[in-house]
């Protein structure tokens, strides 16, 4: 039949390579194509420029008292600590996941006990290491919802991670680590850029 | 009128259409009060789609204007007030209609074979809806907008190795931005829509070809044919009986929706947040953040699992895996029977069990896990943990058991004979 006599006029083996080949160059095609669309949904580089260090007075913040300030549209929180909240850390040494910072959540210069360049000035990105919820100040004693062994620290509203106040992580909370320390330095003693090791890295 | 039709016949299968996808589809004719909500999906489907199309016509997807432009639609646009409520209150109802279709999927059997595929597309288009109100729910750009984006997205961010590059992908900045915003806005109204509709198109012509299944789990296509009719001995046209009685439903629908929309646009908070009437603030978090009410049977398995060997990731895994299970279902089903009319003890049981559970686990997803206080300091293992977390986690394994135990209980289960034609 018709069928027959195609078949036979028909080089199967050469057709089948020609298709093999066609749709491999066609499929390299389009995984090229695909590149460009993928690469466009990273930062541009207007966002990679607002992503710059920052600078920040603190001569101002009291003990006690703690500053926000924004770096890459994150919350970064600079707290003063006085000498009983500093007193309060080595205290709870026990209940926390990782006393000693030892997972690289901060740049090297502040792996020890205060988490911090200078002891009682600490800077912290403000941010929850587990989703990113921004915890909330709770430098109170005791509070009727945080219970009477509190000595001050961090308390995640959305999933309710508890932080002590060198944003250390508590056992059994949904957050894995320890807050994130910026890389920072000093420029003067009232004056700090955020987003700049003293080492000279940036992250 | 026919001679026009004849035309178009001849040039495009109108009528062939028609027929295949309703008019002469032939269906079971016992369908109860469950089989309203395939339709009344469809009716929300549109909906959203109207009233989105007039949305972007007033909204600006822009940081600095996105909030004041959603005031601007509630207050100064001629009845932009009630299309916005119509599309806020849609998405509501959308899920609402959604899962009490899948609810009766899982009473009836209709994942079982021969309708393996028509369930994993309904279970595709219940993704593709969660990834179209989460982007939604970003445009007002109010602060639960904000910080319910900035959750979500940093579950991605918890995935091994990729997931910091992964998150700055998504967000195409390092926290969530204008950038971001704008992105989400071409997700939502273009790209996930015509995926949306693409499925739904798909679903309903795998309908249409395996044929709908029923309250007692008979497949009609195997019944002998009505000498006279030459239909199934069950079966009846979709039009008019099924479009009647959907109209029924749709009328129903509608007096409730309108009650909703008209009276309770924010149901309390749970359909539209006290928090997103106040603008984003990146530098301040919401006391308590909760999604909307259809995402927290998920919302509370993701934080009733603790963090271990140093990640998060355990929790997004979880609660990832909660949702994509459904897909396996028609392969976990073992048992006689389709329909729960003719299951024994076992499923109908370990089916309270799953509702009951996601019900509590969408309570839990809304409330503090403070909320019920703690576990007494002494109590071994127990002793100082949230209560509502090992509620939380007693549930979600509950949960995943309806599952994974299916094969057993399904097999094991003492099942009645299903009998020749429906009841």
């Amino acid at each position: 039949m018709a069928d027959a006599a195609l078949n036979q006029s028909v080089d199967a083996k050469k057709r089948r390579f020609l298709i093999t080949a066609s749709g491999v160059v066609g499929g390299v095609g389009v995984v090229a194509a695909m590149v460009p669309f993928g690469v466009a949904l990273m930062p541009s580089a207007r966002a990679k420029a607002a992503g710059a260090p920052v600078e920040v007075e603190i001569g101002k913040v009291e003990p006690g008292q703690l500053i926000t300030v924004e770096w890459r549209g994150k919350v970064c929180w600079v707290l003063n600590r006085t000498k009983p909240m500093l007193d309060s850390l080595p205290k709870l040494d026990s209940k926390l996941a990782d006393p000693n910072s030892n997972v690289a959540q901060q740049p090297p210069y502040c792996k020890n006990e205060h988490r911090s360049i200078k002891d009682a000035m600490w800077i912290a990105i403000g941010l929850c290491t587990h989703l990113g919820c921004s915890p909330t100040f709770r430098p109170d004693i005791a509070p009727g919802d945080l219970g009477p062994d509190w000595l001050g620290g961090f308390f995640c509203p959305c999933h309710q991670s508890k932080f002590d106040l060198a944003g250390r992580v508590y056992k059994g909370m949904p957050a894995p680590t320890n807050l994130v320390i910026p890389p920072h330095k000093y420029l003067s003693d009232a004056k700090i850029v955020i987003g700049l090791g003293q080492d000279g890295k940036d992250s | 009128m026919e001679k026009l039709l004849n035309w178009i016949d001849a040039r495009f299968p109108l009528t062939a259409l028609w027929e295949s996808q309703w008019g002469k589809y032939v269906a079971p004719k016992n369908f109860n009060f469950w089989y309203y909500f395939g339709s009344l999906a469809t009716l929300v489907l549109v909906m959203q789609i109207v009233t989105g199309i007039f949305l972007t016509m007033s909204y600006k997807p822009d940081a600095a204007k996105a909030f004041d432009s959603v005031e601007y639609i509630m207050r100064d646009v001629e009845w932009g007030w009630l299309i916005r409520y119509m599309h806020s209150t849609g998405a509501s109802a959308f899920f609402v209609v959604v899962y009490l279709h899948m609810f009766r999927g899982l009473m009836y059997g209709s994942y079982r074979k021969p309708r393996e595929l028509l369930w994993i597309l309904g279970c595709l288009i219940y993704l593709c809806l969660m990834g179209e109100a989460f982007f939604g729910y970003l445009l007002p750009w109010g602060q639960m907008s904000y910080w319910g984006a900035q959750v979500i997205v940093n579950l991605f961010s918890t995935v091994p190795y990729i997931g910091e590059g992964l998150g700055i992908w998504i967000r195409g900045d390092y926290t969530i931005s204008d950038i971001t915003l704008n992105r989400f806005f071409a997700y939502h109204v273009v790209a996930l829509p015509l995926v949306l509709l693409g499925l739904v198109a798909a679903h309903l012509m795998a309908l249409h070809e395996v044929g709908s299944n029923n309250p007692d789990g008979i497949e009609i296509k195997q019944q002998p044919k009505d000498p006279v009719t030459g239909l199934p001995l069950d079966g009846i046209y979709s039009h008019p009986y099924y479009t009647i009685k959907d109209i029924v439903g749709v009328v129903f629908f509608l007096v409730v929706f309108s009650i909703i929309m008209f009276f309770v646009p924010e149901m309390g908070g749970y359909f539209l947040e006290a928090n997103n009437f106040i603008p984003a603030n990146p530098l301040q978090t919401p006391e308590h953040i909760a999604p909307v009410w259809y995402f927290t049977p998920y919302y509370a398995m993701l934080r009733a699992v603790p963090s271990f060997l140093d990640s998060q990731f355990w929790g997004v895994l979880v609660m990832a895996v909660s949702a994509v299970i459904f897909f396996f279902l028609p392969w976990l089903d073992r048992g006689a029977v389709k329909s729960i009319r003719y299951r024994g003890t076992l499923y109908k049981s370990w089916l309270a069990a799953f509702v009951v559970s996601f019900l509590i686990l969408g309570y839990l997803g809304v409330v503090p896990v403070t909320v019920w206080g703690q576990f007494p300091d002494g109590w071994p293992i127990l002793g100082t943990a949230d209560i509502a977390t090992v509620v939380a986690r007693v549930f979600t394994v509950v949960y995943f058991l309806f599952f994974l135990l299916m094969p057993w209980y399904t097999v094991r289960d003492k099942t009645k004979p299903v009998p020749e034609r429906t009841t």
